[in-house]
């Protein structure tokens, strides 16, 4: 009998990854829980353990492959009693996969042309070297958080910086995130520049308090004396199949408070300019990464003084029929919605909001003012959420311009559920904004 | 007997004090007691509004701590604020302002009694969260050894905050880290209106820091040079960058929790008694006494005190509200 060995998902988000090495040979025999493998994900390198007895009948996959797609077969195992090779060929016709890259291209990397002076890079290592670049220059900025230091990030973004920085410059926590985040805001009134880096934003609730009372407040309690320069970062919003307490976007919770800057980057040019501009900021600034986001690629300036400005918008595709307004992972949806929406005859204008607070209103009014027509799009709950607050906004500002009520499209108003199913429908989709924007223009 | 004898001892060592320095611990008691006084009369006129928590009967602790302090070292502390800012030399006229809310008050009357700051002085503050200044003080400890200067951070809490969490969370680092902070356990016995026996499992408060192999010491925060005495150690332990030091001072808030508490949870009797045996201020000033200070001496500080005093209250009345430009400044830096 034989049974094929697939390539393991060894994270929630996984969708491929390197068979980077082999720890066996066609004709060994394996017992279960022998290691067979290393696989490198984007976020760490994992050994793989036999699950069955056998013999290695084939590698199907090469070492040193790129991109391989998890549930694919990448070795075959026999009974130990069969020999390896004469019976398996029959078995498998599969072709040897010879090295090279297999994977698919995101659809980002096929439309967006690399900048001049940019390189393509993912949105991981746009923000590792915003980090980089910002410590090389000001030794009052260092980083802490949980896994930062000796395991390179808990999802990569911190890679290398031990190495590079030392452990005077780069600190790994306890799990105690209500302790770290006060240590990091004390440490910023006495004129330092601590990035904290919340391994995800779920976590930070346990320091809500010293985030909202302490960071946010404290200048204005101190009548313009205690500015308090730091910066809080780390995925936020939905990641995959991880439930409720691990799924959410909490951008409306901390765009909510006066004395916060809160910023969602979606491309790896806005992670690094926007993240350089964070740890220059004076004010405490709330950085809302997306984990989905981390291992795509996208064109990014090389420029070390590259930054981009908070609090300011910007309008990733212009367009006359309807306004659709995202930030974060959102943006791409949006980008995707565009283009199924051209063949609709609707062009749409993205608007790619960078900034939550302060909200660069002034680029929403006068796309308004072109358009007529509102989708808002956050992943995000819809009760008080940042659509809500977009849409008062307009509603005050902009009124007699619009042609449409505005839409939200939101995440649903429940917990995230864990089933794949009813998390996909939970998740606002490419679909609803096509949907959501036929309507605006009365078009459904 | 038994304990008068060791008293008498106590006092011939402290014979061997400098004077100038009892004296001045003496007017820095004084002058926040009578700071404490007159504010009581001002929130009793309705002029200082919201919170507003004393310090009467705890002022040895601050002083005596303050007293083995060097330039930079920084402070930190919860709402009842008041006698730690007189402590690090901030002036009496702009605390009051800001208890009136005025604009010449340290937050410009938009922190109040809760909330005052004074970067110059040292003082981070003024902290309205029960506890919420312990991770911040051990931030500012973490700064001092960023920097790589000497300097130490003086966090201090009460028992009731001393079951809080975070306290904790940054015992753990701080101790991890080797951060140059003394925790500064005012133990007044009661977390508002319940008796730490109420709160606070466990003998000593102080007690919990073994489980982070944290030093410690339990003080009568009463004798303000016991208080001293042991600031000495626990500072010079930090700055010699040996790591964090707990000092739990055992004091006693004559006032209420804060002015609206009618302190119905202990009798008058409890009170008076630690006024008549223990006030920090009478025992400094016998001590002076005995030293050969002469009681007019002492009269003439206290009517010093006074004067500034009721300058302060003067100046705080005085003073006019913040523009109402104000409430939209500080939000941000920029």
């Amino acid at each position: 009998m034989t049974i094929e060995i697939l390539m393991p998902a060894l994270s929630p988000t996984m969708e491929e990854g390197t068979l980077s090495k082999w720890l066996v040979n066609e004709g060994d025999s394996i017992s279960s829980g022998d290691l067979i493998a290393e696989i490198e994900t984007d976020k760490a390198t994992m050994e793989v353990e036999a699950v069955d007895d056998g013999k290695i009948g084939q590698l199907l996959v090469a070492e040193g492959t790129e991109g391989v797609k998890v549930n694919t077969p990448i070795a075959l195992l026999v009974d130990s009693s069969e020999t390896p090779h004469a019976t398996i060929k029959k078995i498998a016709d599969k072709p040897y996969l010879e090295k090279e890259k297999i994977s698919t291209k995101h659809v980002n990397e096929k439309t967006v042309p690399i900048e001049a002076n940019s390189s393509l890079i993912t949105v991981r290592e746009a923000l590792r070297n915003a980090m980089a670049e910002e410590m090389r220059v000001d030794k009052s900025v260092f980083v802490m958080g949980e896994e930062v230091a000796e395991y390179q990030g808990a999802y990569k973004v911190t890679q290398g910086l031990l190495d590079e920085f030392g452990d005077k410059r780069v600190y790994d926590t306890p799990i105690t995130e209500h302790g770290f985040a006060g240590i990091g805001i004390g440490a910023a009134f006495g004129n330092l520049k601590p990035i904290v880096e919340f391994m995800t934003f779920n976590f930070a609730m346990q320091a809500m308090d010293q985030i909202i009372n302490s960071a946010a407040k404290t200048l204005y309690m101190s009548g313009g004396q205690m500015g308090c320069p730091i910066v809080f970062r780390g995925p936020n919003g939905a990641a995959s199949r991880v439930a409720a307490q691990h799924s959410q976007c909490y951008a409306s919770w901390y765009a909510h408070c006066p004395g916060l800057k809160v910023v969602s980057p979606w491309s790896s040019k806005d992670a690094k300019g926007l993240l350089k501009s964070a740890i220059r900021d004076p004010d405490p600034v709330i950085f809302l990464e997306n984990e989905v986001m981390y291992g795509q690629s996208f064109s990014c300036p090389d420029d070390k003084n590259f930054t981009l400005p908070i609090g300011k918008a910007n309008i990733e595709k212009e367009g006359n029929d309807v306004t659709i307004i995202a930030f974060s992972i959102m943006v791409g949806k949006s980008l995707e919605a565009a283009e199924i929406l051209e063949g609709k005859n609707i062009n749409a204008e993205v608007i790619n909001l960078r900034t939550l607070r302060p909200l660069d209103i002034d680029t929403i009014i006068e796309s308004v003012k072109k358009t007529n027509r509102v989708v808002t799009c956050e992943e995000g709950f819809p009760f008080s959420g940042i659509g809500a607050e977009i849409s008062a906004l307009i509603t005050e500002k902009a009124f007699d311009w619009l042609d449409a009520p505005v839409v939200r499209v939101t995440g649903k108003d429940v917990p995230m559920p864990y089933a794949a199913n009813l998390e996909k429908l939970a998740l606002p989709q490419v679909d609803d904004i096509v949907s959501a924007s036929a309507q605006v223009c009365y078009d459904d | 007997m038994k304990k008068s004898t060791a008293k008498k001892i106590l006092i011939e060592t402290k014979m061997n004090y400098d004077l100038n320095l009892l004296q001045d611990m003496y007017k820095k008691m004084l002058l926040i007691r009578r700071f404490e006084e007159k504010a009581g009369q001002l929130y009793g006129m309705g002029k200082i509004g919201g919170f507003c928590h004393l310090y009467i009967g705890q002022e040895a602790v601050v002083v005596g701590i303050q007293s083995a302090q060097i330039e930079g070292d920084s402070i930190v502390t919860s709402y009842r604020d008041h006698g730690h800012m007189l402590a690090c030399d901030m002036d009496p006229k702009g605390v009051m302002a800001e208890l009136t809310g005025r604009k010449d008050g340290y937050s410009k009357g938009k922190g109040g009694s809760m909330h005052m700051f004074s970067r110059e002085k040292g003082f981070f503050g003024g902290h309205g969260i029960v506890a919420a200044q312990v991770p911040i003080g051990a931030g500012l400890a973490f700064a001092h050894k960023y920097n790589g200067n000497r300097n130490v951070s003086i966090t201090y809490f009460g028992d009731g905050a001393a079951n809080q969490g975070q306290v904790y969370e940054s015992y753990n680092i701080a101790s991890l880290w080797k951060l140059p902070v003394v925790f500064v356990i005012e133990n007044n016995k009661y977390g508002m209106g319940t008796a730490v026996n109420r709160s606070s499992a466990g003998e000593n408060l102080s007690d919990r820091g073994v489980a982070y192999g944290i030093k410690s010491e339990i003080i009568d925060g009463m004798d303000i040079l016991a208080v001293r005495e042991s600031a000495v150690r626990a500072i010079d332990y930090c700055r010699a960058g040996k790591g964090p030091y707990i000092l739990e001072m055992k004091t006693y808030r004559y006032r209420g929790h804060s002015m609206s508490d009618p302190a119905k949870y202990r009798t008058r009797d409890e009170v008076d008694k630690i006024r008549k045996t223990s006030d920090p201020i009478e025992n400094i000033k016998s001590l002076l006494n005995k030293m050969g200070v002469e009681e007019k001496k002492l009269k003439d500080i206290d009517t010093d005190i006074k004067s500034v005093i009721a300058e302060a209250a003067k100046f705080a009345q005085a003073s006019p509200e913040p523009s109402e430009n104000e409430l939209f400044t500080d939000i941000t830096i920029n």
